[in-house]
């Protein structure tokens, strides 16, 4: 990066309800080029406040409300310098939809030129994405943990009812899955939500 | 029933009683008695819902009766071809103010507690005496740019002689946070849709000046919008769901089920369980305007299947696009009718209406600000009855070709705001009385 010497930085202001994401993604476009001049939770977002600020591009998650908020700021007689959603200039589907999957959108103020911005979207698509990736892993692990520990009291329900070694439980639990089509998981849910029913009679 | 296969649909929808008709379609199995497989998606912004949908991630929204106008047009982003050939509802707006400006406007006028009708003409001479006294500006918001209560924000102030531009502030907050921000006296007054309203003044921080139904009796409120591609693409999924919500509608409009209906919009994936009250209020047509007032009843409130509500009147979305030249939301140039013609698909409408055997609408503008109360639509694959469509102001829009203002952006005082409508004899074989 080693072309950007002449060209002035732009500024950037993020705007990012998750606060862990604000920190990785900050950090991320924190570089050569562009500066990040602030950093707003949705509920500090207002057309005045970003007045204030005057960013070049502003780099919102999707999920936010605030983007009407934005979006507004460029009412066809507004006489303030007005912010243009990039993806009007570009006009390049696929990486509007690249944004858009990884949840990002980025508003940019009218005369930027959009090749100078692309990097910084790119940036803040693939920490994003990098994020999101990091976040599903996380809930998928959580999800395994508990799944395990529900098939692990389901067999330890037919040892205890049915006096059958491990391995016989778990056969047992398996030719039902089987029988049943469903997940392993699904059936050791019934058969303890089932063993509970019958307890409380 | 037969067993085919269901096909599969993305619909978008922000949290608000009037998506009703699409909810309740995916609960009470209309979409799939007519074979489809919907998957309804809360979203955040309009602006998510409106992207998402240009870009094919949705197949079809709930959106603003002017969404699919400005996107066709390019407004306010990028510009893409979108249709509605159905209307979700008719009204469910209001103007509401904080309680602490409704204390300052009934100190300086006790006579608007007995006659909110003035409320208006109060905000003006309010807005003036301010100014003199050198005190900032009051700030309204709305939730969008180009939304049904921005224009009807802007067409009440200008009707009071306020200037929507110069007098006030207007800003956009999404619907969540309206009622904290009224209660920290960030703004002063909104106009969305319900259950916003009835939720500031359950709560205390705010009151209803005048509703949406008021502004303009019976006015299509949201709309069901699509690409027009994708419709082109999927002409029978797109009448299967026409058919699938006129059955919603229709089911939404028989009294007996509105508490149904309330009960299935607090679910946590629509609403939530913590609106409840004001949900009901709404969909009950029962308004508390303040906590000191008993609630009153507004019957049409809102309109989800009677008065053919789901016919997307060409008039209608005349009257927006006029609008929203008039505020410059929109080039000048905009030939009106033509956009209101091929955005409104009143043909797919009528399509889906007679598959059902629903009688439908045989003409594509009605005369509007012409009945004060129920008539009969004659001009139908058979008798329609009605409901008001009175403007609060006495304008009247006839059934003809929109004309330009003379002054489109000048705020006059109420008298001069009657619309002049250039009323061509014949275009729709109606609107007999002449705007003059």
């Amino acid at each position: 990066m080693l072309m950007s010497v002449a060209t002035p930085t732009i500024r950037l202001l993020l705007i990012d309800e998750n606060p862990d994401r604000a920190v990785v993604l900050a950090a991320a476009l924190q570089g050569e080029g562009y500066t990040l001049v602030a950093q707003l939770t949705p509920g500090e977002v207002s057309a005045k406040r970003v007045q204030e600020i005057a960013p070049d591009v502003i780099i919102v998650d999707m999920e936010s409300p605030s983007r009407d908020t934005i979006d507004s700021m460029r009412q066809i007689n507004a006489d303030q310098p007005r912010p243009i959603v990039m993806f009007v200039d570009e006009s390049d589907d696929g990486m509007i939809r690249d944004a858009m999957q990884a949840g990002v959108s980025a508003y940019v103020i009218d005369g930027m030129n959009p090749k100078r911005v692309k990097p910084v979207i790119d940036v803040a698509v693939a920490r994003f994405r990098e994020f999101q990736a990091l976040r599903d892993e996380l809930k998928k692990t959580k999800a395994t943990l508990s799944e395990r520990k529900l098939i692990e009291r389901a067999k330890g329900l037919l040892m205890r009812e049915r006096q059958l070694s491990e391995d016989e439980a778990h056969a047992a639990l398996r030719k039902l899955a089987m029988d049943r089509q469903q997940r392993l998981v699904e059936v050791a849910e019934a058969l303890l939500a089932f063993a509970d029913v019958l307890k409380k009679k | 029933m037969q067993t085919t296969t269901l096909t599969a649909m993305r619909i978008g929808f922000i949290a608000l009683t009037d998506c009703a008709p699409l909810i309740v379609a995916k609960e009470k199995g209309f979409f799939e008695r007519h074979g489809l497989d919907v998957t309804l998606q809360r979203e955040p912004s309009w602006a998510n819902l409106r992207d998402k949908v240009a870009l094919g991630a949705l197949d079809a929204a709930h959106m603003l009766a002017p969404m699919p106008l400005a996107a066709t047009l390019g407004a306010g982003g990028w510009k893409q071809q979108q249709i509605t050939s159905f209307a979700l509802n008719l009204n469910g707006n209001a103007v509401t103010i904080s309680t602490r400006l409704w204390n300052r406007l009934a100190d300086a006028e006790p006579a608007l507690v007995q006659d909110r009708h003035e409320a208006g003409n109060a905000l003006r001479r309010l807005i003036a005496a301010d100014r003199k006294a050198g005190r900032p500006q009051l700030t309204f918001a709305t939730v969008f740019n180009y939304s049904s209560h921005q224009i009807q924000l802007r067409y009440w102030l200008a009707s009071a002689g306020i200037d929507p531009d110069r007098d006030v502030q207007l800003v956009i907050v999404p619907p969540p946070q309206m009622t904290d921000r009224l209660a920290l006296g960030e703004i002063d007054g909104f106009c969305v849709g319900d259950p916003w309203n009835s939720l500031a003044v359950l709560r205390g921080v705010g009151r209803i000046l005048i509703t949406g139904y008021e502004i303009w009796n019976n006015r299509i409120e949201k709309v069901i919008g699509t690409n027009r591609d994708w419709v082109e693409r999927n002409p029978l999924t797109h009448k299967q769901m026409l058919m699938a919500l006129l059955e919603a509608a229709a089911w939404l409009d028989r009294p007996e089920n509105r508490l149904e209906g309330v009960e299935i919009m607090a679910k946590p994936d629509y609403i939530g369980p913590e609106a409840v009250e004001a949900i009901r209020l709404g969909m009950l047509g029962m308004l508390r305007y303040g906590l000191d007032v008993s609630p009153e009843q507004i019957p049409d409130f809102f309109v989800f299947g009677r008065y053919s509500a789901n016919f997307p009147w060409r008039s209608q979305a005349d009257w927006y696009l006029t609008e929203m030249r008039r505020w410059k939301l929109i080039d000048p140039a905009t030939d009106i009718a033509a956009v209101a013609d091929c955005v409104y698909r009143t043909d797919l409408y009528r399509e889906a209406a007679a598959a059902l055997g629903k009688p439908f609408p045989l003409i594509d503008r009605k005369p509007e600000g012409l009945h004060a109360g129920p008539w009969t639509l004659a001009q139908a694959s058979a008798p329609i009855p009605m409901g008001a469509d009175l403007f609060f102001d006495g304008s009247y829009v006839s059934s003809a070709r929109p004309v330009a203002h003379a002054d489109v952006s000048t705020a006059a005082a109420p008298t001069d705001r009657t619309i002049a409508w250039e009323d061509v004899a014949g275009r729709d074989a109606v609107g007999s009385k002449s705007s003059g």
